[in-house]
């Protein structure tokens, strides 16, 4: 009873999914409340993409972003807050077809870096989209995911250190 | 570390099949017996022996033989190693779209605002 109050009171948020499709792939699903068109649009102008592709809770501080949206035009995004320790992201567009597909590669870390595949596909004004990553081989994926696993971790040093940081302080005053 | 890929790849063949995610799923509520799980399956024993031991080969379950009764029970925090990252990595992409969401309201918004000054 109650989850269907609050379902009324606040519009239902869609559910983003992720699935090791095989040794190589990985997809992300989302339905998002709009047309293909617009969706497409927001990846595909850095002004709009700016202000999403890093999301508060990352703690990530996007410093530039350029995108030639065309086949064999090139991105890249400048991460960090000064220069002397950026984060660099960089590849070039392989399929650009308005409002229903892009595909891009990632040439930041050499030549096994994945290649991404997003499609739009719109129905009754809502838009399917599925990104799919191809990594070029199992090992490649499983070390991106491990680069996850001790990312994580690495958040949780940082938050064992900050409570040491805060019980030390406490203790004081 | 050395054997963390390996032990991730048994982890993801072993998540692939959706009978066993539904095993794990209900040895997560409590432990259960071959017998049990086959019935609940609607399996032949032998099938549900064969799924039980691609989950225990993969350190998602164990197993115990008591008299002729073998209980299953899930495996200590493997289940968490191996869905761990791809969780980690869904929570960033729901983040992330949660904001894009929000860009594509906009969007939709402004091109309301502009059709309504084209038709006056």
């Amino acid at each position: 009873m109650n989850a269907r109050r609050e379902s009324e009171a606040t519009p239902m948020k869609n559910r983003t999914t992720v699935e090791r499709k095989s040794e190589r792939e990985l997809v992300v699903m989302r339905t998002f409340n709009g047309p293909a068109r617009l969706v497409f649009e927001a990846w595909t102008k850095p002004e709009l993409f700016k202000q999403w592709w890093v999301p508060k809770s990352m703690d990530m501080f996007l410093r530039s972003c350029e995108m030639d949206v065309r086949v064999g035009g090139r991105y890249r995004l400048v991460f960090g807050h000064d220069e002397s320790n950026p984060a660099e992201f960089f590849g070039r567009y392989i399929e650009v077809t308005p409002h229903s597909r892009l595909a891009w590669t990632n040439e930041e870390s050499g030549d096994g870096g994945p290649v991404t595949t997003v499609t739009f596909e719109e129905k009754g004004g809502k838009t399917l989209l599925v990104l799919h990553e191809l990594y070029p081989s199992k090992e490649a994926l499983d070390e991106a995911g491990t680069g996850a696993a001790d990312a994580m971790s690495e958040t949780f040093e940082q938050l064992d250190e900050l409570l040491v940081t805060l019980g030390a302080s406490q203790g004081r005053s | 570390m050395v054997q963390y890929p390996s032990r991730l790849d048994a982890s993801f063949s072993a998540l692939s099949d959706a009978t066993r995610r539904g095993v794990l799923e209900q040895l997560g509520r409590s432990d259960a017996s071959i017998t049990d799980l086959a019935e609940k399956f609607h399996m032949t024993l032998t099938g549900m022996k064969k799924h039980v031991g691609v989950l225990e080969h993969a350190g998602l379950v164990t197993t115990k033989k008591v008299g002729r009764v073998r209980t299953c029970k899930i495996g200590p925090r493997r289940l968490e190693e191996a869905t761990a990252w791809i969780e980690r990595y869904r929570q960033l992409w729901d983040a992330r779209f949660d904001e894009l969401d929000r860009v594509v309201e906009e969007l939709k918004r402004k091109e309301k605002i502009d059709e309504r000054k084209k038709r006056e």
